[in-house]
């Protein structure tokens, strides 16, 4: 691990400041994967700048109904906020199949959604990686790709994003407030992070110094019946390969609202639009939930060992729609 | 041989009696003994899987780093018998992991963060690491571990293969699979003068690991103390010296300090040994009332160029069913691949998952359930050998297992029962392990105060050893057990086998067991010595086997492929079980590792850089607790008084040997597809589901 300054952050601005002006800082808050990608020498900060205490841990509700979690809320905490579970069921669901329960004890909301993929080559520095190493080449693509993306690859780089509450974010339509060197703006949560094409290194939108300080949850009728079904490889502590976050709401036998992000099949959280309006003002019925994963499925390019997915996916969505709806039509 | 009149302590569930001290963190394990002024030490590894070191260059402005030892100026070693301990001395890299340089350095931190920034010029060649059933320098070794024969045949096999009324060929694969104590390898070394070396260091036998230390250090043997007081399991990784405790060593001759050295976890993946991957065909032929005819069962598996190592996984086909017409045999390729040492049941474990899924497989085609189709080909007495069985009781095991676990009225249909989104299916497969035993010597001597001090340099690597020890001391010599302290780990105490081959019990049990009788037929006075080499070796070795049979119920999800085994029982005969909790613990344990082999654990090859990607407990998955849900062991009361004087068998291994095939029979009874190629995931399953 190579040696590193720390500083505590006193407060917002302080800290964009710091990391505006310093290009070897990095800010940690949980550090459940920096200081793990540090070990391994794929991180390497000269700076950490600590924001776990700046005043970002409160779940707070707006006037128009918007629930606020700051970004250094513990995931655990969040999962188990009596309004998240109420109002965004899919949220809580999505925290709790994350991790383990010591892991999210200690991940924040901010750094969930800024941890890095887990694909191997990634985190092995004795092997070429794009994202890692721009230029060097990918050997996923030939070699271990069995839980990477079939949506949205490119050459340079077909890693996943790890995060399953992110991918309940993004159906939720969930807005990231950032702060950087040039004042607050507002990101949706499903265009926070891009794909890759021959850009891999850059997992976000986020600018040099930005500092993510909430994320808003607005009101979402929709989300009231929505849930998160997450397929692993063993029962529990295990990155998903493959996963459903799905909200919906019925008016008589049809479709009124429906939000759909699929998680461990791309580059970020992958916010199913084309299923989405597939669905919308059409029949709630198993044949129909199976065609609008078809739709959005039909750009997939699945590589020689994760073809897989695409069943995994399309089965999923199918059951996890029909749950909502069942006996409600 | 006379049997032990049951004793006070024998057989009752006596707690661990070093239990407080491992739970308060009072007892210490190789790496946290405290020595004053410590350097640390890190290994760098090959980043190839083929080629030659030509130089090591290090930044000179790095902080706190005392040496970088390679093949450029590491002090010269013997060569040990084990090439794996013959480290940093030639420029030839054998495998992509292997130890090629070591930082040692005042800091933990400063010793990573220099072996990461070293820079390495290399000469890579190409290299050859994918075992193949038809790879052209496959080869018959003259030997498979430890000992056995690589082939035997009786009868003519093909031709009655070609006559049978019924066949079935099969071949299973398993991967790679890698031991993964919670402890990792890890050895302190201080050295008093030139001559004199203590190794603090985590292994299975202090005995096995002086002597191999010693030679490569051209040290008397005798003047090598090895400590493992306290050990985190080994699976068999920690059989023999690796190369930690020798790189340790010289880092403390260099530096003049005492040197810490604790193997990374992606270390143990390449450095310390692994199961080799298998590709097994087997073929059966029956007469349709079910009558074996012929068993081939063929291995292959791979070795590195380092070293043969030749596992034994056709040798247990060799003990389990009767059959006139028979063949095993075992093929092996030396590829540019780490080499594969023992893994829990080595041989066995693997060889088991292709006859006892293969056996299902019969009971399928001849439609015969799969218990009473084994029960018709229980042998009179070792199938090959023709030797009596001392005591086998397997068929107990299949019937009174097939009782308890709710057996009867199961429909043989497979994909026929279905709960919601799941498939649901039971299986069974049968178990069996040699009842080995060693030569060990174990010290008794009466203290002033009534006591008794046993001493023997047995290691617990978990298992409850140093307890049963302690009953069996205190049977032996009338005392409750809170009058016995028995004393392990240290090659100051009297010689001990390994802790391996499900044999330790029985023989350093055996050794203690004659010390007591002993000291308490001379009146509790003075010291006796005793040694069961001549005893044990006047016992020999066949027909001695621990038997048992696996049950499992397993539910697949129809959305997700998604497998779950809500229950696994184990059914026993194993001897006489000395104490219920630890044997419980170890049936259960080898259970819950079989789970992992047939459902999560896999090394994954990457063929272009000759590396397992996934080499840390994050994505090399074992079960995680939500994984391991009804479990549970049973066992018959087996007197067997031709073992040692426990009547015991050994029980570490055989929980792992056919608890996956009965899982894998399961996923087939679930849901009608035969997974073939270990392990049995999502991606396998669910494009095959009905």
């Amino acid at each position: 691990m190579r040696e590193f300054t720390y500083h505590e952050a006193a407060d917002v601005a302080g800290a964009v400041a710091t990391l505006t002006r310093d290009p070897e800082a990095t800010f940690i808050a949980g550090g459940t994967n920096l200081v793990d990608l540090m070990k391994l020498g794929v991180a390497t900060p000269g700076a950490l700048v600590d924001v776990a205490r700046l005043p970002l841990h409160d779940v707070t509700e707006l006037p128009d109904g918007t629930l606020r979690v700051g970004a250094t809320v513990r995931n655990s905490e969040l999962a188990a906020h009596p309004e998240v579970r109420r109002r965004y069921p899919v949220l809580s669901q999505a925290l709790l199949a994350g991790a383990s329960g010591q892991l999210r004890n200690m991940a924040t909301t901010g750094g969930n959604l800024l941890q890095r993929t887990r694909c191997r080559y990634f985190q092995d520095t004795g092997k070429a990686c794009n994202k890692r190493e721009p230029g060097t080449g990918c050997p996923a693509r030939e070699g271990d790709h069995r839980n990477l993306a079939i949506l949205g690859a490119s050459e340079a780089c077909v890693a996943t994003h790890p995060s399953d509450m992110a991918v309940a974010l993004a159906a939720l339509g969930a807005r990231v407030r950032v702060v950087g060197i040039d004042g607050e703006r507002e990101i949706p949560a499903d265009e926070l992070h891009r794909l890759p094409g021959d850009r891999p290194e850059q997992d976000t939108v986020l600018r040099r110094g930005d500092l993510i300080t909430a994320v808003d949850l607005p009101p979402l009728d929709a989300a009231r019946r929505s849930a998160y079904r997450k397929a692993r490889d063993r029962a529990s502590y295990a990155f998903a390969t493959g996963s459903v976050a799905a909200a919906i709401q019925l008016e008589d036998d049809t479709v009124a609202d429906v939000r759909l992000a699929w998680g461990a099949v791309a580059h970020r959280p992958w916010r199913a639009h084309l299923a989405e309006e597939a669905l919308r003002g059409g029949p709630a019925t198993r044949e129909a939930f199976l065609a609008a994963a078809d739709a959005e499925l039909a750009a997939a390019e699945p590589l020689r060992d994760n073809a897989y997915k695409i069943q995994l996916i399309r089965n999923m969505t199918a059951a996890v729609l029909g749950a909502l709806t069942e006996g409600r039509r | 041989m006379t049997a032990t009149v049951p004793g006070r302590a024998l057989g009752t569930p006596l707690a661990r009696v070093e239990g407080p001290d491992k739970v308060t963190g009072a007892a210490r394990y190789a790496a946290e003994y405290p020595v004053g002024n410590a350097a640390h030490a890190w290994v760098v590894r090959s980043p190839v899987a083929r080629g030659r070191l030509r130089d090591v260059e290090v930044d000179p402005t790095l902080d706190g780093v005392l040496a970088v030892l390679w093949h450029g100026n590491a002090p010269e070693l013997a060569k040990p018998a084990d090439p794996e301990l013959w480290v940093l001395q030639t420029d030839a890299i054998s495998y992509r992991g292997q130890v090629i340089a070591l930082v040692v350095a005042e800091t933990l931190e400063a010793a990573r963060h220099a072996a990461q920034s070293v820079v390495l010029d290399i000469e890579e060649e190409p290299h050859d690491v994918v075992l193949r059933a038809d790879h052209p320098e496959l080869y018959t070794p003259d030997k498979v571990n430890p000992g056995f024969p690589a082939e035997s045949a009786q009868g003519d096999a093909e031709a009655a293969l070609a006559a049978a009324e019924v066949t079935v060929d099969v071949t299973y694969t398993t991967p790679a699979l890698h031991n993964n104590p919670m402890e990792p390898h890890a050895t302190i070394a201080v050295w008093d003068g030139d001559d004199d070396l203590t190794l603090y260091d985590s292994n299975q036998g202090p005995h096995m690991v002086a002597p191999d230390v010693a030679k490569a250090l051209g040290l008397d043997p005798a003047r090598v103390r090895v400590v493992a007081e306290h050990v985190g399991g080994g699976f068999g990784s920690k059989g023999s010296a690796r190369p930690n405790a020798v790189l340790a060593a010289i880092a403390a001759k260099v530096t003049g300090r005492p040197v810490k050295l604790a193997l990374p976890r992606q270390a143990l993946f390449t450095m310390v040994g692994y199961r080799t991957p298998t590709i097994q065909r087997v073929r059966l032929g029956a007469a349709k009332d079910g009558t074996l005819t012929a068993i081939t069962h063929d291995a292959v598996s791979q070795s590195s160029r380092l070293f043969e190592f030749a596992e034994q996984t056709a040798v247990v086909t060799r003990h389990m069913y009767a059959a006139a017409h028979r063949r095993t045999g075992h093929r092996l390729v030396r590829l540019d691949m780490p080499t594969p040492r023992w893994m829990r049941a080595p041989g066995e474990a693997p060889g088991m998952v292709a006859l006892e899924c293969a056996m299902d497989e019969l009971a399928h085609a001849l439609g015969i359930d799969p218990i009473e189709l084994r029960v018709r080909n229980e042998p009179d007495a070792e199938p090959e050998s023709g030797e009596p069985f001392t005591s086998r009781h397997y068929v107990r095991c299949l019937r009174e297992g097939a009782e308890r676990f709710g057996w009867a009225g199961r429909d043989p249909r497979p994909a026929r029962r279905r709960d919601g989104e799941w498939w649901v299916g039971t299986g069974v497969a049968g178990a069996t392990y040699p009842a080995m035993a060693q030569p060990s010597t174990a010290a008794a001597t009466a203290l002033p105060d009534g006591r008794v001090e046993v001493r023997i340099a047995a290691t617990d690597i978990g298992t409850g050893a140093r307890t049963v020890l302690t009953q069996i001391a205190a049977d032996a010599l009338g005392l409750p057990v809170t009058d016995v302290t028995v004393r392990i780990g240290d090659t100051r105490l009297p010689r001990a086998s390994v802790a391996g081959g499900s044999s330790g019990t029985a023989s350093w049990g055996w050794a203690i067991d004659g010390a007591c009788r002993q000291l308490r037929e001379r009146g509790m006075t003075g010291e006796v010595v005793f040694d069961s080499t001549e005893l044990v070796k006047a016992r020999g070795n066949d027909g001695r086997h621990a038997f048992g049979a696996h049950f499992a119920e397993v539910r697949v999800n129809a959305v997700t492929g998604e497998v779950r085994v809500p229950r696994l029982f184990g059914m026993y005969a194993a001897g006489r079980i000395l104490n219920p909790r630890t044997a419980r613990s170890q049936f259960i344990g080898g259970m819950t590792m079989g789970l992992g082999m047939a459902l999560h654990e896999e090394g994954v090859l990457d063929p272009h850089t000759g590396d397992w990607v996934n080499h840390d407990l994050a994505d090399y998955h074992i079960p995680a607790h939500a994984d391991v849900r009804d479990i549970d062991a049973a066992w018959i009361d087996e007197q067997d008084d031709q073992l040692n004087p426990m009547g015991s068998k050994g029980i570490g291994e055989i929980g792992i040997v056919g608890s996956p095939a009965a899982i894998l029979n399961a996923v087939w009874h679930a849901t009608g597809v035969r997974i073939r190629d270990l392990p049995a995931r999502m991606d396998r399953i669910l494009p095959h589901l009905p």
